[in-house]
C-alpha cells in the first residue's frame, strides 16, 4: 500500500510538471471561461438556460475533446518515457509491477480527472455566486459521475496500448485509430447512417450500447431530451429495454467497467512482457 | 573460483587478487538467452559473480551488455537461469532490487525535483534519504541550492552524481554502474573512486563500458561481450588503490594556454611562468590524465608521477 501511494504520488508530481498538462489546463480552464464569455448562462437551448445550459454545452465540449486528449497523452507520455529510459531506472528501484502499474494509473486518473471537474465546479461556483443562478445539484453530480467513467474508460485503453504497442509512434497511431473508430460509430455518422439504411435495430443498438463514446453522448442527451428524440427510432428500444434510469447507471457503470477491463488486460501484458 | 568461461576463451591471471571472502553464489547466470524478433541478443551466457568482484562488463555497441544487466535487473523476460543470492530478480523485484544499486548509462528525463527525487528513491528502498544526500555532498553537488530544481534541469555531471549518490548512499550489496564516470569531472571522479573503495569488500560491482581502457582500473574482473556471447572472462590485476593520490609534476618546454586550461580543470597549479605545474591525479584515473597528456606531447619537457604511500613502503623496506 506504501508503495502503490508512492507511485500514485511521484506520477502526479511528474505529470504536473509536463507540457501536456499545462495544455490540458489551459484547455479545460479556456473552455470554461469561453462559455462564461459568451454569455452562455443567459442563453436558451430546448427550454435550458442558467447553469444547466452551460454544464450541457461544457460537457459536450468534453466529451469531443477529454478522450482524444486522454488516449493521445496517455500513451506519448508512457511510450515517451519507456524510450527515454524512465522505465528503465525506476524500475530498477525496488518497486512491485503491481503498485507501479496501478499506482501510475491512479495518479494519471487523478491528473486528467480533476482539472475538468475543477472547471466544471468553478463554472458553478462562478454561475451561483456572481450571477446568482441557481444550482443543479443533481445535474453537477451526474455531470461528475459521466467525466469520471469516461476518463476512466479512455485512461485504460491508453495504457492497454501502451502495454502493447513498444514505440511512441505505434502507440500514438493506434490510440488516434481507436478513438477515430469509436467516433466513426456514433449516430452523427456511421451509426445514423446505419438507421438510415434500415439495419436491425438490434445491432444498430447494441453498437451504441458498446461503443462507450455514444454511451456518453446518449447519457448527456437524455438529461435534456429524456425521450432522446434526436436519436430516432433507436431511443425506442433503448428506452424500452433499459428505462431512462437504468440507462443513466448502465453509462456510469459500462465505461468504467471497460476501462477497469482494458487497464487489466494492460496490465497483465506488462507484467509478463519485458518492462523497459 | 566458480566462474563459467566460455571454452576455448577464458584465462584466469590471479594477480594481486585480494583474500576475501567471494559468495560466489551471489549471481549467477546460467544458459542465459535473450532473443528480440529474430535476433539473438544474448546466446547462453554462464557467469557467476561473488562478493568483492568488481567486473568491467565490456564489449562494442550491440554486444548485449544492456540486454545482460536488463536481465539481471529482472527487466527483460529472458531464457534460463538468473539468479541474485539464489532468486530470480523478476519473481522477487523488491527483496532483490532493494540490495541492488543501479546507475544508467544514460540519466532518465525525470522531472521531479532533486529533493522529491531523492525522497523517493530513499523511501522506496527503506534507505536513508541524508545519507545519499551526503554521498552528493562528498560529490560536489550543492544540495541546498539544487533541492527544487527538476532533476531533468541538471547538467549532464550533476545528473550523474545525484544517480551515483542515490545509489552507493545505501546498503547495495550489487553495484550496477553502466558508464557511471563518464559525466564526471576530476574531482568527483576521485571522490567516487573512493566511495567504490569503501565498498569493495561488502558489494560487488558490474561496471560497464565500451572502453576497457576507461575502467581497468576500477576492476579485478574483466568479462567481454561479443554478440551474444563471454569471449573474455579474466581476472585482472587490482593493485591499483582506489582511493590512492598520485603526486605529479608536469614541466613544459613553453607556455600553452590550451595545456594550461587543461590542466586547470584536473586542480593543477601553475607556477608565474605557466610551464611548471603541480597536482594530484586520483590513482585509478591514471591512464585517463596520462591521455589528456598525450595530446600535448609536443610540449612536454619532464613529467613526474608519484605514489606518495609507494614511496613510504620503499623507503620503510630499504630502512631509509
Amino acid at each position: 500500500m506504501r508503495q502503490l501511494r508512492l507511485m500514485v504520488t511521484a506520477d502526479i508530481v511528474e505529470s504536473l510538471r509536463t507540457r501536456w498538462f499545462l495544455v490540458y489546463l489551459l484547455v479545460f480552464g479556456g473552455l470554461m471561461s469561453t462559455l462564461f464569455l459568451f454569455g452562455l448562462t443567459e442563453s436558451r437551448v430546448m427550454g435550458f438556460t442558467g447553469l444547466s445550459r452551460l454544464m450541457l454545452t461544457y460537457i459536450q465540449l468534453t466529451m469531443a475533446i477529454l478522450p482524444v486528449f486522454i488516449l493521445i497523452t496517455t500513451v506519448r507520455s508512457v511510450a515517451g518515457d519507456r524510450e527515454a529510459g524512465v522505465f528503465e531506472y525506476l524500475l530498477s528501484l525496488p518497486v512491485g509491477l503491481g503498485a507501479w502499474y496501478w499506482g501510475k494509473l491512479m495518479g494519471r486518473f487523478l491528473v486528467v480527472f480533476l482539472p475538468v471537474v475543477a472547471a466544471l465546479a468553478a463554472g458553478v461556483a462562478w454561475g451561483a455566486l456572481v450571477k446568482g443562478a441557481a444550482v443543479p445539484w443533481a445535474l453537477v453530480l451526474y455531470y461528475c459521475g459521466l467525466i469520471m467513467s469516461l476518463s476512466a474508460c479512455f485512461l485504460g485503453i491508453a495504457v492497454l496500448i501502451s502495454s502493447l504497442a513498444r514505440s511512441s509512434d505505434l502507440a500514438q497511431g493506434t490510440a488516434f485509430l481507436v478513438w477515430l473508430l469509436f467516433l466513426l460509430f456514433i449516430d452523427l455518422v456511421l451509426l445514423g447512417v446505419m438507421v438510415k439504411q434500415q439495419l436491425p435495430p438490434e445491432t444498430v443498438v447494441a453498437i451504441a450500447l458498446a461503443n462507450p463514446l455514444q454511451v456518453f453522448r446518449t447519457a448527456a442527451m437524455m438529461l435534456f431530451d429524456p425521450k432522446l428524440v434526436i436519436l430516432g427510432p433507436s431511443a425506442y428500444v433503448i428506452l424500452d429495454h433499459i428505462g431512462r434510469t437504468g440507462y443513466m447507471a448502465y453509462a456510469l457503470v459500462y465505461p468504467l467497467v471497460l476501462g477497469l477491463l482494458a487497464a487489466f488486460l494492460g496490465y497483465l501484458v506488462f507484467r509478463r512482457s519485458d518492462l523497459p | 573460483m566458480g566462474e563459467v568461461v566460455q571454452p576455448g576463451f577464458g584465462r584466469r591471471l590471479g594477480v594481486g587478487r585480494r583474500c576475501i571472502d567471494r559468495d560466489n553464489g551471489m549471481i549467477r547466470l546460467h544458459g542465459l538467452k535473450k532473443r528480440f524478433r529474430r535476433e539473438d541478443v544474448l546466446r547462453g551466457i554462464d557467469l557467476e559473480i561473488g562478493r568483492g568482484d568488481r567486473v568491467a562488463l565490456v564489449g562494442s555497441n550491440g554486444a548485449g551488455k544492456t540486454t545482460l544487466i536488463r536481465c539481471l535487473l529482472g527487466e527483460y523476460t529472458c531464457e534460463g537461469e538468473v539468479r541474485i543470492h539464489g532468486r530470480d530478480p523478476r519473481h522477487h523485484r523488491r527483496a532483490i532490487l532493494a540490495r541492488v544499486g543501479f546507475v544508467p548509462q544514460l540519466p532518465p528525463p525525470i522531472r521531479m525535483p532533486v529533493a522529491a527525487f531523492v525522497r523517493f528513491v530513499a523511501r522506496l528502498c527503506d534507505a536513508d534519504p541524508g545519507r545519499m544526500e551526503a554521498v552528493a555532498e562528498r560529490l560536489g553537488l550543492d544540495m541546498a541550492r539544487l533541492r527544487r530544481r527538476p532533476f531533468v534541469k541538471l547538467s549532464g555531471g550533476q545528473k550523474q552524481k545525484l544517480l551515483i549518490s542515490v545509489a552507493l548512499g545505501r546498503d547495495a550489496e550489487l553495484l550496477v554502474l553502466d558508464e557511471p564516470a563518464a559525466n564526471l569531472d576530476p574531482a568527483a571522479r576521485q571522490v567516487f573512486y573512493q566511495l567504490l573503495a569503501e565498498r569493495r569488500d561488502q558489494a560487488a560491482m558490474i561496471i560497464a563500458s565500451h572502453r576497457l581502457d576507461e575502467i581497468a582500473a576500477l576492476v579485478n574482473r574483466v568479462v567481454e561481450l561479443d554478440r551474444g556471447g563471454i569471449v573474455l572472462d579474466d581476472r585482472v590485476d587490482d593493485s591499483v588503490e582506489l582511493g590512492s593520490r598520485l603526486q605529479c609534476r608536469v614541466v613544459l618546454t613553453r607556455p600553452e594556454p590550451a595545456f594550461g586550461k587543461a590542466l586547470a580543470e584536473w586542480g593543477f597549479t601553475a607556477d608565474g611562468e605557466g610551464l611548471a605545474w603541480e597536482g594530484s591525479v586520483a590513482g585509478p584515473d591514471r591512464l585517463r590524465f596520462l591521455g589528456v597528456l598525450s595530446r600535448y606531447a609536443a610540449v612536454l619537457g619532464d613529467l613526474q608521477l608519484t605514489d606518495p604511500a609507494e614511496v613510504g613502503r620503499e623507503r620503510r623496506a630499504t630502512g631509509a
